[in-house]
């Protein structure tokens, strides 16, 4: 108390007083002491909540390899209309791991865009774009319709009732010999430009493609 | 006070006198086991002085005009309790297997284990119990100004365990891993996903990736059984730590009596 005032301590021990302190010393012992034991404690905490963090977060981070699956042959899709098709989206875990796909032949006269030029077939997913539940091709309709809050979308995918927030995505599709198989998903926005995919809910237009990030792993198509 | 005089007894009632050595400081065999309960408590309290904390906790003065609004903090903790005791042993049948195994473990559960659908059934319901218990407290809480100063920390408090009690209904509906369960997984993480910035990283978090994958279930699973629950036991050991401090407050309609020297003073 009576150092409070005092302008110029000494970093000394030895010239504060400090008993028992040795020439030269500048940090008493019972300071360095308290200090490497709390520095201890936090490396042993750290040691177990890190690897467990990075434990819980680290499946973010990881990229899913991408594979293609064979879903028909060229000859079993038509223009205008989609078939619907089974695909295996998650391996392992059974019925829970297969999504459907609605796949078309590309039918020149209305897959207009520059981006789908160069693809020979079309391949919708069924997960809708506002909450990720499943659409069904309404055939009498031609719209895509989903059954949880009223979502519709007209054969180009593109919503054209209810909340979706952009069209529903799309699969990769290429033809190895006579099969038509199905690769990665992408999103796409309402002009049906590609973007990386994002999940239900999240816009991709204007502002929305920044606000809601695509997954660090996620490749751009 | 005058102490009322003992009305008279029968002979045949009274009880009778002690027996020699019954009251000649040795104790026999009969009174020792009479007082092994006390002795053992005395034992724990010689070493621990627990009961000081016991009756710390459990003999308060409460405000006048306490009502069974009051009670609701203890309801809804009573249902947290249930879901715990309900949700160890339901633990002991269920596996998180999302290719069949927790939906087989489920029927299992309910068809076939004895008392299976009764504890799974006080699990199911006694969650949305819990809930609205939670909601009832919060209101009472709001409508008797019982969020005010010094109390503000606890509202705050109560808010988190709301939340956590949200958190343990979401990733609890997973678990049975039914045609509803996946779905309303499914739309539950991609809401989550509809939140700017963060959105889409938490809804990975969630997932466990990209997709609705292998580890989902496990993943929704130890948060519901392990992580949540921890922290919502925690949480409440401190909001009724800190009712038994701060004490009740009077319900809003009480009003202030005047200290008996005043009114005294004023007659």
């Amino acid at each position: 108390m009576s150092d409070k005032h005092a302008k110029h301590k000494s970093k000394y021990t030895a010239d504060r007083m400090i008993p028992g302190a040795f020439e030269g010393e500048t940090i008493t012992r019972r300071r360095f002491m308290t200090g490497s034991a709390n520095a201890a404690g936090v490396i042993a905490a750290a040691s177990f909540t890190l690897p467990a963090l990075g434990f819980a977060l680290g499946p973010v981070f990881k990229s899913t390899p991408h594979t293609w699956e064979t879903v028909g042959t060229v000859g079993s899709f038509p223009e205008n209309n989609y078939v619907p098709v089974v695909v295996t989206l998650t391996p392992g875990i059974g019925e829970a791991g297969k999504a459907t796909v609605y796949v078309r032949k590309r039918n020149p006269a209305i897959d207009i865009d520059p981006y789908d030029r160069d693809t020979s077939y079309i391949a919708v997913t069924s997960r809708c774009a506002h909450l990720g539940c499943p659409v069904r091709w309404v055939d009498a309709a031609e719209r895509f319709i989903c059954p949880c809050h009223g979502g519709v979308y007209d054969l180009l995918g593109r919503p054209v009732g209810g909340p979706p927030v952009r069209p529903l995505d799309r699969f990769y599709t290429r033809v190895v010999g006579e099969e038509v198989q199905i690769g990665p998903r992408f999103s796409v926005n309402s002009e049906l430009r590609r973007f990386s995919p994002r999940d239900p809910g999240e816009p991709v237009d204007g502002v929305g493609q920044y606000l809601y990030p695509s997954r660090p792993t996620a490749q751009k198509p | 006070m005058p102490k009322l005089p003992a009305p008279p007894m029968p002979s045949a009632l009274k009880a009778p006198p002690p027996r020699p050595g019954e009251q000649n400081g040795k104790a026999g065999p009969a009174d020792l086991a009479k007082e092994a309960g006390i002795s053992v408590v005395d034992w724990v309290d010689e070493r621990t002085s627990l009961s000081g904390a016991g009756r710390w906790l459990m003999f308060r003065k409460i405000p006048k005009g306490t009502n069974w609004f009051y009670t609701l903090g203890s309801a809804t903790m009573f249902a947290f309790l249930s879901q715990a005791v309900t949700g160890v042993v339901l633990a002991m049948y269920y596996r998180p297997d999302p290719s069949g195994g927790a939906y087989e473990s489920i029927r299992y559960v309910t068809n076939d284990v004895f008392l299976g659908q009764f504890v799974r059934g006080m699990h199911k319901w006694g969650s949305s119990v819990m809930v609205i218990l939670v909601f009832l407290h919060m209101g009472r809480t709001f409508f008797f100004g019982a969020y005010k100063y010094p109390r503000e920390l606890n509202w705050v408090i109560g808010v988190v365990l709301l939340i956590l009690t949200m958190v343990m209904s979401f990733t609890g509906y997973l678990l049975p891993f039914d045609q509803r369960a996946y779905w309303a997984t499914i739309v539950g993480v991609n809401i989550n996903g509809t939140g700017p910035l963060i959105g889409p990283y938490l809804s990975d978090f969630l997932r466990g990736g990209g997709e609705f994958g292998a580890t989902t279930l496990s993943r929704f699973y130890a948060i519901h059984m392990l992580v949540i629950p921890g922290l919502l036991a925690a949480l409440i050991g401190f909001h009724l730590y800190l009712v038994a401090k701060l004490g009740t407050s009077a319900p809003p309609w009480a009003k202030a009596e005047e200290p008996s020297e005043l009114r005294q003073a004023g007659a």
